[in-house]
Formats: C-alpha cells, sequence, structure tokens
C-alpha cells in the first residue's frame, strides 16, 4: 500500500437486537490492518444511528453485521435513513447470518457484498479497495 | 466568493460538515481554501480539550459534559482523536459507542479523528476542524485526545481552555503529568471519584500546582464520576468561568495572543518540515548520508546540516 492512497474510512455497525459482536470486531480490525479508518459504533444500533453516525463521520462504506435473522425488515430502514440524509455516494456491504435464498433481495436494496461466516478477511479487504467510490 | 461547501457550513448543514471536515483532514486545497473563506465566522464557541491518560475516562466524560451543556441549551460539536496503528496506519475509531445517546440529538455533531501520526501536522489538523465546528454555530467545541505525547500536549493548543483528567490510585500517571499536560491545563479534574484514594490524587495534584509558577488562572481541581454525571455540572460551571477569564481578562489577551502565535509556529513547522523532508527524500543524498553514518565515517548532525544546506541553496535559486 503506498501512503498517498486516499485512507478508506469505514462504519462498521450492528443493527438490531442481537449481541454477537465477535464477527463485526474481527473485521473492524483486519481493516484497520489494512490502513484503513474504521467506526465501530457497538451493538444495538438503530437505523437512524447508523445512518447519523455515517453522514457525520462522512464514510465511504457501510459495513452491517446482524444475526437476528432481521435484516429483511431492518437493512431498507437503515437505507431509508441514508437516503433521507442524501447519504447516497456509500459502498455498502453486509455479514453475519444472512441466508442464501435472502442474498439476491439483500442485493436488490443496495449491498454491492454479503460476507457470511468463513469468510476470508482478505476477500472483504479487496473487495473495498475495489468498489469503494471515488469523491470529488 | 466562499464556494457552495463554504455556505452549507456556516447555514448548518451537517452533510456539508462532514464533507468540508474530510477536506480538512486530508489537508488538500479545497481543505485550505475553506479554512480561509471560514475564519473570519470563528471565534464565537468556547473550544474545550480533554485530555488524560488512556482508560482515564475520557470518551465517557465528553459524553456527559456533551449531555450538561445540551441540559443549558447549547449545541455541542465533538472531535475525538485516536491513535492511528503506526505500522498499518489504519485506526480503530470507537468513541461513539460510550455516546450513543448524542447520535440522534440534533445539536450534537460528533466527527472521530485518527491521529494519521503525520508529521506533527495532528494539532493542525484538530484546529481546523475545530475551526470548521465553531463557523457551523456550534456553541461548545469539545476535543478528546490521548494526553500522551507532544503531538496531544500541542492539541491543547487547538482550543482555549484544556480539560486534563486524571484518576484515583494513579500517583505514578500523576507525576509523569507533571512534564507536560500539567503546564497547559486550566482545570483538573479526578474522575472515577468514588474509586478508593480521589482524595489523596487531589492532593497530589493540588501540592504540584502549589509548586507551578503563579499564574493568572489558577487550576481548579474537581472530582467527577462521568458514568454517573456527579460533578458535571460543577465541571461545566469551571469551564464556563475560564471561559470567561479568557474572553475578558487583560492577561488573557497576552495570552490569546500566545496561543495564536504558538498555532502560526506549529503550522509554520509543520509545513517546513513535510517540505524539508519531500526534498531530502527528492533528492536523494539521504542515503547516501544514512551510508555514510552507518559506517560511522560521517556523525549524524554534520548529516543534517548537509540536508539543511542544500534544502537552503533549493531555495535560494527558487
Amino acid at each position: 500500500m503506498t501512503t498517498d492512497q486516499r485512507t478508506l474510512r469505514v462504519l462498521i455497525a450492528k443493527p438490531g437486537l442481537d449481541g454477537h459482536d465477535r464477527g463485526a470486531k474481527v473485521v473492524a480490525r483486519a481493516l484497520r490492518d489494512a490502513g484503513m479508518e474504521v467506526i465501530y459504533t457497538g451493538i444495538r444500533q438503530t437505523p437512524e444511528m447508523i445512518a447519523e453516525a455515517a453522514l457525520q463521520e462522512d464514510v465511504d462504506v457501510v459495513g452491517l453485521s446482524i444475526l437476528s435473522g432481521a435484516h429483511l425488515e431492518i437493512f431498507p430502514r437503515v437505507i431509508a435513513e441514508l437516503k433521507k440524509r442524501s447519504v447516497d455516494d456509500v459502498t455498502l456491504f453486509c455479514g453475519g447470518i444472512i441466508p442464501a435464498a435472502d442474498i439476491p433481495a439483500v442485493k436488490e436494496m443496495g449491498f454491492q457484498a454479503v460476507f457470511g461466516p468463513g469468510t476470508d478477511t482478505n476477500d472483504i479487504i479487496a473487495f473495498l479497495r475495489e468498489n469503494a467510490t471515488e469523491r470529488a | 466568493m466562499p464556494s457552495e461547501l463554504a455556505e452549507g457550513v456556516v447555514a448548518g448543514n451537517r452533510r456539508a460538515l462532514a464533507r468540508a471536515i474530510s477536506h480538512v483532514e486530508a489537508d488538500n486545497a479545497k481543505g485550505r481554501e475553506l479554512l480561509a473563506d471560514l475564519y473570519a465566522r470563528t471565534g464565537r464557541a468556547q473550544t474545550i480539550g480533554i485530555t488524560g491518560s488512556a482508560g482515564a475516562g475520557k470518551s465517557t466524560l465528553v459524553g456527559a459534559l456533551a449531555r450538561e451543556e445540551r441540559k443549558r441549551g447549547r449545541t455541542v460539536g465533538i472531535i475525538a482523536v485516536d491513535p492511528s496503528s503506526p505500522f498499518s496506519h489504519g485506526a480503530i475509531l470507537g468513541d461513539r459507542i460510550r455516546m450513543q445517546d448524542l447520535t440522534s440529538d440534533g445539536g450534537v455533531f460528533m466527527r472521530s479523528m485518527a491521529s494519521r501520526g503525520n508529521l506533527g501536522g495532528l494539532a493542525e489538523m484538530a484546529s481546523g476542524v475545530v475551526d470548521l465546528m465553531d463557523a457551523a454555530g456550534f456553541d461548545v467545541v469539545l476535543v478528546e485526545t490521548v494526553g500522551a505525547g507532544q503531538d496531544e500536549v500541542e492539541v491543547a493548543t487547538a482550543t482555549q481552555s484544556t480539560v486534563l483528567v486524571a484518576n484515583p490510585g494513579g500517583g505514578d500517571d500523576v507525576q509523569s503529568m507533571k512534564a507536560g499536560l500539567m503546564e497547559i491545563a486550566q482545570i483538573m479534574v479526578v474522575n472515577k471519584a468514588d474509586l478508593a484514594g480521589a482524595d489523596t490524587a487531589v492532593m497530589q495534584l493540588r501540592g504540584l500546582l502549589a509548586i507551578a509558577a503563579p499564574r493568572a488562572w489558577t487550576p481548579p481541581i474537581l472530582k467527577a464520576i462521568a458514568r454517573t454525571g456527579e460533578g458535571v455540572p460543577e465541571l461545566v460551571d469551571a469551564i464556563d468561568k475560564h471561559q470567561a477569564h479568557v474572553r475578558s481578562d487583560e492577561h488573557a489577551e497576552a495570552e490569546r495572543h500566545g496561543l495564536v502565535e504558538s498555532q502560526i509556529l506549529s503550522l509554520v513547522r509543520a509545513a517546513l518540515y513535510r517540505e524539508a523532508l519531500g526534498a531530502a527524500r527528492a533528492e536523494g543524498s539521504i542515503e547516501t548520508l544514512v551510508d555514510e553514518v552507518v559506517l560511522r565515517t560521517r556523525d549524524p548532525r554534520s548529516a543534517a546540516t548537509t540536508l539543511i544546506d542544500a534544502l537552503r541553496s533549493r531555495w535560494m535559486t527558487r
């Protein structure tokens, strides 16, 4: 990595009510070790809190981790809150327990990638380096 | 003619402010232009630095302070600085965790910043972000920094009031604070005051102050429990008192000039350092010099002098 490469800012958040944040922390740490700045907001975040944090921190990427099974209910609300704040140029990805059958729906919402259990963190890093949108 | 982004910041557009901060953080042309355009609009906010060693409870205290300021009807900007990894240059910025409830408060804007380990430019960057929040109309701007090292001491020059957070039982900590932080703190607070040894810590701080040179402002020493909010209203009162001192007193006038002077000088130093380093690397001369010093055919000081001479002649011919 060259030093003049833009430093990616990534928000890692856990929406919903499950308290299992190990996956989110592993990802946060891997991204830090890849030279990114990771804003980690902890568990039990409301869609409003996630969107507001994304706005204030001016992140390039938002990654959501969810294991409660409520992704089809909560993710659209996160996206709606982001839209409400005109945060429309962030790259979205998610992980956790998301059944294969739901992946098309999640991608349809705007998530560019879904990383399930067993994902190599290098794949996430490569994905972000490739897909994080350039800014004016 | 101020840019659209500058106008957005002044108008209180949160997205504009967030984007503007990114430009200042990147230290790019747009960021410098923004700061030049907006500086005339700064100077209204109370700017407060919160510093202390890791684990002292700074984030929790900043959250509690913000809540108390909100109770008093003031809007609050928060800048939380965390260290970047010296190896990967990445960072995990986790200060929002302790300020969850503030995220959905429209009167609060919080920004996490990585120190980016950049050539002493942390203070430069932080003071720029303070100015942006000031120009955006926040009544209070809180800056939280890890109180270790020269960079953090310098960050104090970006704010008018510096609060030093100490803990009970931190006798050695207090000792180590003597050197730099003690001098720059205008308010001292022993946090986690429900733990044993709080009064001892207060006494130690008092003892250290007693041997310091007398100043126009004598730092008060308070006790607080940030987690419960105990002692926080008194802390805000103390900050208000210092702010009144900073803004009115004749002594403060001289101090204000001193603060601005050191701010300008630290900007000059950071810029010169960057330029010098860039030039030294570009010329490729540094490798040869390093080789010579390693072989002990030259000493490090004369190597530095050689580089400075080369730089000087570059500037002369420019």
